[in-house]
């Protein structure tokens, strides 16, 4: 799959109650949730953020809490990848999980900047390219077991196709 | 690495239950599941996953764990409504360990306290200090939603199997220093992605001598370094705690002493003085000599962390015939029904009521500015939880401080951080 967005960049360590704080978790609905994504770090974020767009953070996205709501939130607001330095394991498994597309990308991203500059991603090579340079990056790719995940679209499609395989 | 070399407890755990003679870091394997666990915020996610799938039963009732904890007693219509979601699953198919309010505790005080959780097990928890039951010898690490809802689908759950770093702390703790400061240390020391994917093994002699309280404490914050999960390998401390407990036989597993570590740290802890966490990071520590004169106006002594029994008496030792400063607000939180019975057979609840403190009784509450004490703009807390990040109990505006319940309760006396001395 080929995404092409705008970016949006945050820093190292962005914790989950920074996603989405916890006095938002009495919902499972991801629309509800992306409405306050990134509200007590970035508060006008949820009205900026459009359809499409990329969030590029440093180390360790998405530490803290396990709650789902976090990728579920950033998916609601329609972000279509995050490309992080590195990430939080439990942030890490719940987005292969439900199926946020994330790329790990150790190069130096810090020369771009938020609401002007504009990525493409080819999700299956993990190559990103900066539109307005052509210049390229390379994000790490993902072993075979979570490229079958991806594939069939997350862990419930996953489990799904391995029930009706033993019925079967 | 040497495919000769010996396994650490977590490669051998993780290899018997994925079916293998040997694992080796960096594998991936999918092992199966002794218990998995939910509570109120991330079940209902898991259980709407699960319905996905169309089973009319669980891969085992005896092996899920539902706990309502984080915004209960109910905090409003929507916590109500989440909470339902849970009690009728657990109706629906037969859980056997649901705990309603009055029965229950915070999840990761409960489920060793019930003796649900030994050595050797596999154990996955919706919630990220699932890693509180490394304490006991198991593998135990938190996950999301729907890695919950497969699990309780196929009871299996996919893992790299993780680095390890062994941490080897010697020396006797020196008094007020508590099994809260040496983690509190470590993270500080590592920094909150030092054992990012990596399993923490906690040893030497003052592991040795530390309580099960004290374990739990420090293994329930590996995830504050970034930890998959944290351990201290089964010992006396460890089957004292579980005889009569521990509701099913378990097998002790051990690292080799040839095992392959990432590295090994050592940490003389002779001279460790009690250690504060600034906002808004668990990392941000300091000594707590480095921290006085800071003012607060709550205080919060409970949570997965630190709201068991031996926490409740430290703190009532330092609160004992004083009262709490006026500008503060002192919560107590005992975190199980039992421990909150057992604080008040001892007489520690009357103690924190003479000192006008506000016990209650158990929930996740104000730890995750959830409910039962949420701060205001601008306002500080001092507390045992495990997290200060920016909004964490409240107004993005708000700061929290992470100490020892020692501290907490000397801080709540003066109205400003202290060392426990200065008010004994």
């Amino acid at each position: 799959m080929i995404l092409e967005g705008n970016i949006w960049i945050f820093g190292d360590n962005i914790d989950t109650d920074a996603i989405i704080a916890a006095r938002y978790l009495s919902t499972t609905a991801a629309e509800e949730l992306a409405s306050h994504l990134m509200e007590d770090i970035r508060p006008d974020f949820p009205e900026l953020v459009k359809k499409g767009d990329i969030i590029i953070a440093g180390n360790n996205f998405g530490c803290g809490s396990s709650r789902e709501h976090a990728p579920l939130a950033i998916k609601g607001a329609g972000v279509s990848c995050v490309i992080a330095r590195s990430f939080a394991r439990i942030f890490y498994r719940n987005s292969i999980n439900i199926g946020l597309p994330i790329l790990e990308c150790a190069d130096d991203l810090s020369f771009l900047l938020s609401g002007q500059d504009r990525l493409q991603v080819n999700l299956e090579e993990g190559l990103i390219t900066h539109l307005q340079s052509g210049r390229s990056f390379k994000a790490a790719p993902f072993p075979p077991f979570m490229q079958e995940l991806i594939r069939q679209g997350g862990l419930v499609e996953y489990v799904k196709a391995r029930l009706n395989k033993k019925v079967s | 690495m040497s495919n000769n070399s010996g396994s650490t407890m977590v490669e051998k755990i993780l290899a018997t239950k994925a079916g293998k003679d040997k694992v080796e870091a960096g594998d991936l394997v999918n092992a199966k599941i002794d218990l998995a666990l939910g509570n109120d915020i991330t079940a209902p996610v898991a259980i709407k996953e699960f319905e996905r799938f169309g089973l009319d039963k669980v891969f085992d009732p005896e092996k899920i764990v539902l706990v309502p904890d984080h915004f209960t007693p109910n905090k409003d219509i929507a916590a109500a409504e989440q909470v339902m979601v849970l009690r009728r699953f657990a109706e629906r198919y037969g859980i056997k360990h649901y705990y309603e309010v009055g029965r229950m505790g915070i999840e990761h005080a409960l489920l060793p306290e019930q003796g649900l959780v030994g050595p050797g097990m596999v154990i996955i928890g919706a919630d990220s200090h699932t890693c509180t039951y490394g304490a006991v010898g198991a593998f135990a690490t938190g996950v999301g939603s729907t890695d919950l809802a497969a699990a309780m689908a196929i009871g299996e759950a996919w893992f790299k199997v993780p680095q390890t770093i062994r941490f080897e702390y010697d020396g006797i703790l020196p008094k007020w220093v508590s099994g809260k400061d040496l983690i509190l240390y470590t993270i500080g020391q590592i920094g909150v992605e030092g054992a990012r994917y990596m399993a923490m093994e906690f040893a030497g002699s003052a592991i040795g001598d530390l309580s099960m309280d004290g374990r739990l404490t420090m293994a329930n914050m590996a995830i504050e370094a970034g930890g998959k999960c944290g351990y201290v390998q089964p010992d006396k401390v460890t089957f004292s705690y579980l005889k009569g407990r521990a509701k099913k036989p378990y097998t002790p597993v051990y690292s080799d002493k040839d095992a392959n570590y990432n590295k090994v740290i050592e940490y003389d802890i002779n001279s460790l003085e009690p250690q504060i966490a600034f906002p808004p990071s668990p990392d941000n520590v300091r000594p707590v000599s480095e921290a006085s004169g800071i003012k607060i106006d709550q205080v919060v002594i409970g949570s997965c962390t630190n709201g068991r029994i031996e926490d409740l008496r430290m703190a009532a030792r330092v609160i004992k015939g004083k009262k709490v400063n006026p500008n503060v607000r002192l919560l107590i939180i005992p975190a199980t029904q039992l421990i909150y019975r057992q604080a008040l057979e001892e007489g520690l609840l009357t103690t924190f009521i003479d000192a006008e403190a506000a016990v209650s009784t158990p929930t996740c509450g104000p730890c995750l500015g959830g409910h039962m004490g949420i701060l205001a703009s601008g306002e500080k807390a001092l507390a045992t939880t495990n997290r200060n990040f920016i909004g964490r109990m409240g107004h993005p505006d708000s700061e929290v401080y992470l100490s020892n319940p020692a501290v907490a309760a000397a801080s709540a006396v003066t109205g400003e951080i202290v060392h426990p001395e200065e008010v004994m």
